[in-house]
């Protein structure tokens, strides 16, 4: 594991919550959603909560997508979670907020989770037959997954 | 509503990671650069399946969010999509998912549901 690869894995954990909570806030300033009107969804695309908090989770998606490119789905969606640990801490730290012991708990355990996880093995070596770099089609067929 | 989002949220991790462990980005940024590399993800079949489902997701989070409070839709889906997701990866996928990989899912299942109810 590289310091570039680190960097990415902490802008896909800091942009997911950050961008959810920026989704939340916008949706409440809009209000409930019927489903007999569906077209209110795209109407809050273009408020500025919503608008910025789509921009984060774009941010998210790529670097998202980036990660799943040299590690194991089962890697990366543990290390990103850490995310919400921050989320908390910064709140707890910088906004004064209070963290209720179940929280403290909660953080606990992501923490170890994620530790559980960083410290091993990022990718599963399917089949490290000769020709997965380079191949023609630029796909790994000795490690294409079945779906 | 929950339900609809860890659905559509593991369907397009998994069409994702597929997509991505399948195509071998550093030989074709090697011949082609950044450009071609682009060009050969988003044209991918399963990862504009995996775009789709998580297309899906993002509205039914949208509209879930309208109903009920982030507190109890987010906890709830995200921790149910942890362990959908390792379940899915390990029959799916075939990563090796071991007792280290299993408890991490699980911590963070846990964890997630503390800390944002």
């Amino acid at each position: 594991m590289t310091l570039r690869r680190y960097l990415l894995l902490l802008t896909v954990a800091a942009t997911a919550p950050l961008g959810d909570t920026l989704l939340a806030l916008g949706m409440k300033q809009l209000g409930p959603v019927s489903l007999a009107h569906p077209t209110l969804l795209l109407h809050a695309i273009a408020t500025p909560y919503v608008g910025f908090g789509i921009a984060l989770l774009i941010g998210f998606f790529a670097s998202y997508t980036a990660a799943l490119s040299w590690a194991d789905l089962t890697y990366v969606l543990p290390i990103t979670s850490i995310g919400n640990v921050l989320i908390a801490l910064l709140s707890r730290f910088f906004l004064h907020e209070q963290i209720t012991p179940s929280r403290w708990l909660g953080i606990v355990l992501i923490t170890m989770g994620v530790g559980f996880v960083a410290s091993a093995k990022c990718h599963t070596d399917h089949d490290l037959a000769p020709g997965r770099h380079g191949s023609a089609s630029g796909l790994r067929p000795s490690q294409a997954p079945p779906l | 509503m929950i339900a609809a989002i860890v659905l559509f949220a593991t369907l397009g991790d998994l069409l994702l990671a597929a997509a991505m462990q399948r195509i071998d980005l550093d030989s074709i940024r090697a011949r082609r650069g950044l450009p071609g590399a682009s060009w050969a993800v988003v044209t991918d079949l399963r990862f504009l399946g995996g775009v789709l489902g998580m297309t899906c997701a993002f509205f039914s989070l949208l509209f879930a969010l309208s109903h009920a409070e982030l507190s109890l839709v987010g906890p709830a889906s995200a921790s149910l999509t942890f362990v959908t997701n390792a379940i899915a990866a390990k029959f799916f996928l075939k990563e090796d998912v071991d007792r280290r990989r299993w408890a991490a899912a699980v911590f963070v299942c846990l964890g997630v549901g503390l800390l944002t109810r």
